[in-house]
């Protein structure tokens, strides 16, 4: 058995209790999420319905034009089958009036303008509702940087940024994630046929061996090549996770005085709840 | 000596509350109280929450602070072993654990094992204590542990041949490890309290919150294991709880005499071949 298997049991409890506890000692009952129609968000719908009672989640499902039309139907398919509130927002003429003022602009800036036009109506919801934005970037894409920053990886709570893809993959069998979400490629669904693993040059079961290795295990460079990691992965992965430290970091300070946020006016964010 | 009816009260404490906290406490030891307790535990840092950070000297008492005097007087009533941060007169803050009883402070123990590594940082923050002592009280002589201190074994050592016959440990536990069958922390800390019991023949209470702080879970599973590691009464597992246990005296008695191990530790080569180790490492 992979050393990334979990005890989805206990696993489920911790989380169904972490977003029960930190959504409501806010003095809030409702969390909202957007519903792309992959597993990610699916899973973290399931928690917060359990969490929560599905009637308190609302998920948002936000299409662009170029939207594969499954993963709506997909993200129906979820909403159906854990309860929770459905809305349809399309973020096409957002998204078409800002390119059209620039027309030339690449896949990269298109997909990071919907995944930030995507952030602000979930923070419009939450203020409308009002509700909790409940994150759901896995821990493979946080460490890879394969998120846009203030976009997908803005949230208040994210229940799975702990999990490693595979680990997703394990939960979302146990907690009834439906099938046809769990068996199918993933894939950020920016442009047409678009898949994660294509993009990023590796399976996710391979890099989530090699991370786990890495960074739970803290394994050296030559431990995780005796153990069977070819050297350039290593390096590639390595790279990943150092150069996008950033993503994972508040904006750098410079620090003139004695107190400084975050350096040396250090406070939880759960202070005084 | 007689037995002892003892509450661990696994409660979920408000991060930077005193005054919320308090009267949690108060309602507690009030029911407690009226089922008939003798004694009642409370975790480490019950009074505050855990990740305080550059809280600490916001929520920090000093001893003769209106909330301990509080305290004081409800344990005419019922023995209170709580958690705080102490600020002294020379302004340095302890995480400290006071055992009230018949209305005065009986002990007083400061945190001697500092986490500073993984997920915790209270070196940054806090004062080291530099004692472990046994203390008699009305049910017997006892020691007490924070959380760290138990995973040192010359701590539980120590207050058990200092004739501690009861050992308490208040605890902020984070949850962590999902790979086992059960959760990685409480087994290791299950582990703990069993081997320390088994091994020095005492009473163990382990009192451990729950609730969540910045994404961090305590696990509770507060439990009571007889004097020959047998785990008696256990808590919920991140749910608040109140764990009720009965500490039979003839238990104690009976393990003693099946397995004198206390009897026949021999301190005279315990401190001789500590007092090398410390000579050779030229301490």
């Amino acid at each position: 058995m992979s050393a990334l298997s979990v005890n989805t049991d206990l696993l489920r409890r911790m989380l169904v209790s972490f977003v029960r506890d930190e959504v409501r000692k806010v003095g809030i009952s409702r969390a909202v999420l957007g519903l792309s129609g992959g597993i990610d968000s699916a899973l973290v719908a399931f928690i917060a319905a359990e969490a929560l009672g599905p009637e308190n989640v609302h998920a948002i499902c936000m299409p662009y034009k170029t939207s594969n039309p499954e993963s709506e139907a997909h993200a129906r398919l979820v909403a159906a089958a854990c309860g929770v509130n459905f809305k349809l927002v399309q973020i096409t003429p957002m998204v078409d009036a800002y390119f059209g003022m620039f027309p030339d602009a690449d896949n990269m800036r298109r997909g990071n303008k919907m995944a930030r036009e995507r952030m602000t109506v979930l923070f419009d919801h939450s203020a409308l509702l009002p509700a909790l934005v409940l994150g759901t970037s896995n821990k493979t894409e946080l460490l890879l940087g394969y998120g846009t920053l203030y976009g997908d990886m803005a949230s208040a709570l994210n229940p799975i940024g702990d999990l490693y893809k595979t680990q997703v993959w394990q939960l979302s069998e146990a907690m009834g994630v439906p099938s046809e979400v769990i068996n199918k490629q993933p894939s950020a669904d920016l442009w047409a046929g678009q898949t994660d693993e294509e993009e990023l040059g590796f399976t996710y079961r391979q890099v989530d061996e090699l991370l786990y290795a890495m960074v739970d295990q803290r394994m050296t460079r030559t431990e995780l090549i005796g153990a069977g990691f070819a050297p350039e992965f290593v390096a590639t992965v390595y790279g990943r996770v150092q150069n996008s430290h950033f993503k994972r970091r508040l904006p750098v300070i410079a620090k003139v005085s004695n107190r400084t946020i975050d350096r040396d006016f250090r406070y939880s964010r759960d202070w005084g709840k | 000596m007689s037995d002892v009816n003892v509450v661990l009260a696994q409660i979920k404490p408000r991060l930077g509350c005193v005054a919320e906290n308090l009267a949690l406490i108060e309602a507690e030891v009030e029911q407690a109280q009226a089922s008939g307790a003798d004694l009642i535990v409370f975790p480490e840092l019950a009074l505050t929450g855990y990740l305080l950070k550059d809280l600490v000297p916001e929520v920090a008492l000093r001893l003769d602070a209106p909330e301990i005097v509080r305290l004081q007087e409800l344990s005419r009533r019922i023995s209170i072993v709580v958690g705080m941060v102490e600020v002294t007169d020379g302004y340095s803050f302890f995480n400290a654990a006071l055992y009230l009883e018949g209305g005065r402070i009986l002990h007083l123990h400061r945190k001697v094992y500092l986490p500073t590594y993984g997920l915790f940082d209270e070196q940054r923050y806090l004062a080291r204590g530099e004692a472990f002592r046994a203390f008699d009280t009305r049910f017997g002589r006892m020691g007490m542990l924070i959380c760290e201190d138990m995973w040192h074994l010359s701590a539980s050592y120590i207050l058990a041949m200092d004739g501690a016959a009861t050992l308490i440990c208040l605890s902020s536990s984070p949850a962590r490890g999902v790979e086992g069958e059960c959760l990685g922390s409480a087994r290791a800390w299950q582990q703990l309290a069993a081997t320390t019991a088994m091994f020095l023949n005492c009473h163990v209470l382990y009192c451990n919150r729950v609730g969540f702080e910045d994404g961090v879970g305590f696990w509770g599973g507060s439990e009571y294991v007889g004097p020959s590691g047998v785990s008696v009464a256990r808590g919920f597992l991140f749910e608040e709880d109140r764990v009720s246990a009965r500490l039979e005296e003839g238990w104690l008695r009976r393990e003693r005499i099946f397995s004198p191990m206390l009897r026949d530790e021999n301190l005279f080569v315990t401190m001789r071949e500590l007092r090398r180790i410390e000579r050779e490492r030229g301490l």
